[in-house]
């Protein structure tokens, strides 16, 4: 006997309690604090800040608790929350020149002005389990000494002042803002990076690697890539002057490519650019990959059909939030599309005389 | 209980005023698509954004609201929107459709009649009637402005050509006032006819694609087909097995692993009603 399904809300609410006691697990072990999240989850929180678009390590932090470690449950609660709140105002543009950097390589020079900096880097560590840190988290404490601040000038410069590489346009007009206007095709370079920065690292790590594999291929050097934290200054209309109103950890990755000219611009080098929040150095090289590809209009490079070239490709489907939800929307109930989809495919049968078929075969 | 930590319906009302901006330019030029800054809701996107933004930039203290999902006030999503309202907006809901001001839904328009003053909101997941022909907004938005909808016509033709039937049975695609061809959200074909001169304003808000688009009320609204092959709104071939109903949309439901099945209206609060007034079907207990 059929009785209509009443009760959805109850569903929901014991749903939500039951979530909320596995969020937890066993409650006779230590329950992670936010502060152990921002130390020593660090690259979690810098993923979450960089494709929520919020620089808040603490906030961050909670949001990974909560999403039970579901990064992308995370980048969406930021979000969710970062639309709510009011705008003071924007900054200046942030001076990456006047990085503190914790790390700067260069691939194309063996050394450079600034020198080469490693940092903390997973690059040359043997991917070795350390069983030590399941016995005891204590490491020795790293040596320091002292240095004198220098100048850590960037790369794209050596190469510009002998006209090698090409220039990029100055302008001053204020970008669009992707999070207060509809995505409008054609997107210019500016609106591209807003989305890619805060681009799904999976997603732009694929297009990047597809631009490597041949799919739109571009050569690229990573001409540098630095990690550190930059001053952000603000014109306070009071005072009449920019003030430091703080300082965020970023990443930058300039890429030096390939370019044999083209119909428009002589042989020279071209760049790709990528700038994200936070140590998160595998998504700001990705982005660089994917924006010279997207470059190539401007450039005169032919169209070979590649996905990393498509900007409508990329942009519309790069943020994981909308992918997300969209893609997981499909387990909400669709039974009255589907019903009159079984009307259709039972209408077709019976023109098709596919049910006397199997009659006949019975 | 209302959430005071948030403006009246979430949103605030420099983002409402954006939201209204969009609503009317799409109730001026019934049809066509507005671009509008959607925002991201704590609701994840493609479980009914753009209806959530339009029903909060519309709605008002003394509003009463209702939510439905495939015809039903208590699918589980129609009642996490209505508490979300009811949470952040203090609003009164209801599951009566003639009592309700402003009516969200996903994938039906409901059986009674609807009557001036009455706003229905319909949740959008595509908007594009025209995207599964062409993934390319640049140029879809290129055929609507040059009224190029030859390939739509294409499409349904090759259709007749191959099933001997229009092979689309929900979202099907309907043309405003002689102008736009406009998606009417995945509601089954059987609901294309009550979106015509219809007495309510219809407002369509797509959160993800960013996108809203309006039919004011009393709107010429006609859904594609040929001289020799005319629309026709199709259902289920049987009676509500609750109230008997015999003209409303139904919802197959399997009753036991042996293969028995009812028909049940997709509209809960019509059914009751009719049960309520007497009426009973076959299977009613």
């Amino acid at each position: 006997m059929y009785v209509a399904v009443k009760g959805g809300e109850q569903a929901i609410e014991n749903a939500h309690a039951w979530l909320a006691e596995e969020r937890r697990g066993d409650t006779s072990i230590d329950e992670l604090s936010i502060a152990q999240i921002r130390e020593q989850l660090a690259l979690a929180v810098n993923r979450v800040m960089a494709e929520g678009s919020l620089y808040d390590p603490d906030l961050a932090a909670l949001a990974i608790k909560q999403s039970r470690g579901d990064l992308i449950e995370a980048i969406f609660l930021i979000r969710a929350y970062r639309t709510t709140l009011p705008r003071f105002g924007a900054s200046a543009p942030v001076d990456t020149g006047r990085m503190a950097c914790d790390r700067r390589i260069s691939a194309t020079f063996k050394d450079l002005p600034g020198g080469q900096i490693l940092g903390p880097t997973f690059d040359y560590t043997h991917r070795l389990l350390d069983f030590q840190l399941a016995a005891n988290g204590e490491t020795p404490t790293a040596r320091t000494r002292e240095t004198t601040p220098v100048d850590v000038p960037h790369v794209a410069e050596f190469l510009n002042r002998e006209g090698l590489i090409q220039e990029e346009p100055r302008d001053d007009r204020t970008p669009p803002d992707l999070t207060r206007e509809p995505l409008a095709m054609p997107a210019e370079r500016a609106l591209r990076l807003q989305a890619l920065t805060r681009s799904d690292e999976g997603f732009t790590l694929g297009m990047a690697y597809s631009t490597q594999r041949g799919y739109g291929r571009n050569h690229a050097f990573v001409g540098e890539l630095r990690i550190g934290a930059v001053p952000v200054e603000m014109d306070i209309p009071e005072l009449g002057f920019a003030i430091e109103i703080g300082e965020v950890t970023l990443t930058e990755c300039e890429t030096v490519n390939q370019f044999t000219g083209s119909k428009t611009e002589p042989p020279q080098f071209t760049r790709g650019y990528g700038l994200v929040f936070g140590q998160t150095e595998r998504k700001a090289i990705s982005m660089a990959l994917v924006d010279r590809a997207l470059r190539w209009e401007e450039l005169g490079e032919d169209n070979e059909g590649a996905p990393a070239q498509d900007a409508e490709f990329v942009l519309y489907h790069a943020d994981n939030i909308q992918a997300t939800g969209f893609l997981e929307h499909i387990k909400l109930p669709h039974y009255v599309d589907f019903q009159s989809e079984l009307e259709l495919i039972r209408k077709l049968r019976r023109d098709a005389g596919a049910d006397a078929q199997m009659e006949a075969a019975e | 209980m209302t959430d005071h930590a948030y403006n009246f319906a979430y949103l605030d009302e420099q983002t409402k005023r954006m939201i209204r901006r969009a609503i009317l330019k799409g109730l001026a030029v019934p049809g066509y698509q507005v671009p509008f800054a959607s925002r991201e809701m704590p609701m994840p996107y493609g479980w009914g954004t753009g209806g959530v933004q339009v029903s909060a930039a519309v709605m008002t203290m003394d509003d009463t609201f209702k939510v439905i999902d495939q015809g039903a006030d208590d699918t589980t999503n129609a009642v996490s929107i209505r508490s979300f309202f009811q949470r952040t907006a203090g609003v009164k809901t209801t599951t009566k459709t003639a009592d309700a001001s402003v009516i969200q839904t996903r994938h039906r328009i409901p059986e009674e009649a609807l009557t001036e003053g009455q706003i229905l909101v319909y949740q959008v997941p595509i908007p594009e009637p025209l995207r599964f022909l062409e993934p390319r907004e640049s140029e879809t938005r290129k055929m609507h402005s040059l009224e190029e909808y030859g390939l739509m016509h294409v499409k349904l033709y090759e259709d007749i050509a191959r099933h001997g039937h229009i092979a689309t049975s929900y979202a099907y695609p309907v043309r405003v006032e002689g102008r736009y061809v406009m998606d009417p959200s995945p509601i089954p074909k059987f609901d294309n006819p009550k979106l015509g001169d219809m007495a309510a304003i219809q407002l369509f808000g797509a959160g993800r694609e960013q996108r809203i688009y309006a039919l004011p009320p009393y709107t010429n609204v006609v859904s594609l087909d040929f001289e020799d092959h005319p629309f026709e709104a199709s259902k289920a071939n049987h009676a509500c097995g609750m109230c008997g109903a015999e003209h409303s949309y139904l919802d197959e439901v399997i009753v036991d692993d042996a293969g028995g099945r009812m028909f049940v209206c997709s509209d809960t609060d019509f059914c009751e009603s009719r049960q309520q007034a007497g009426h009973m079907g076959k299977d009613a207990a």
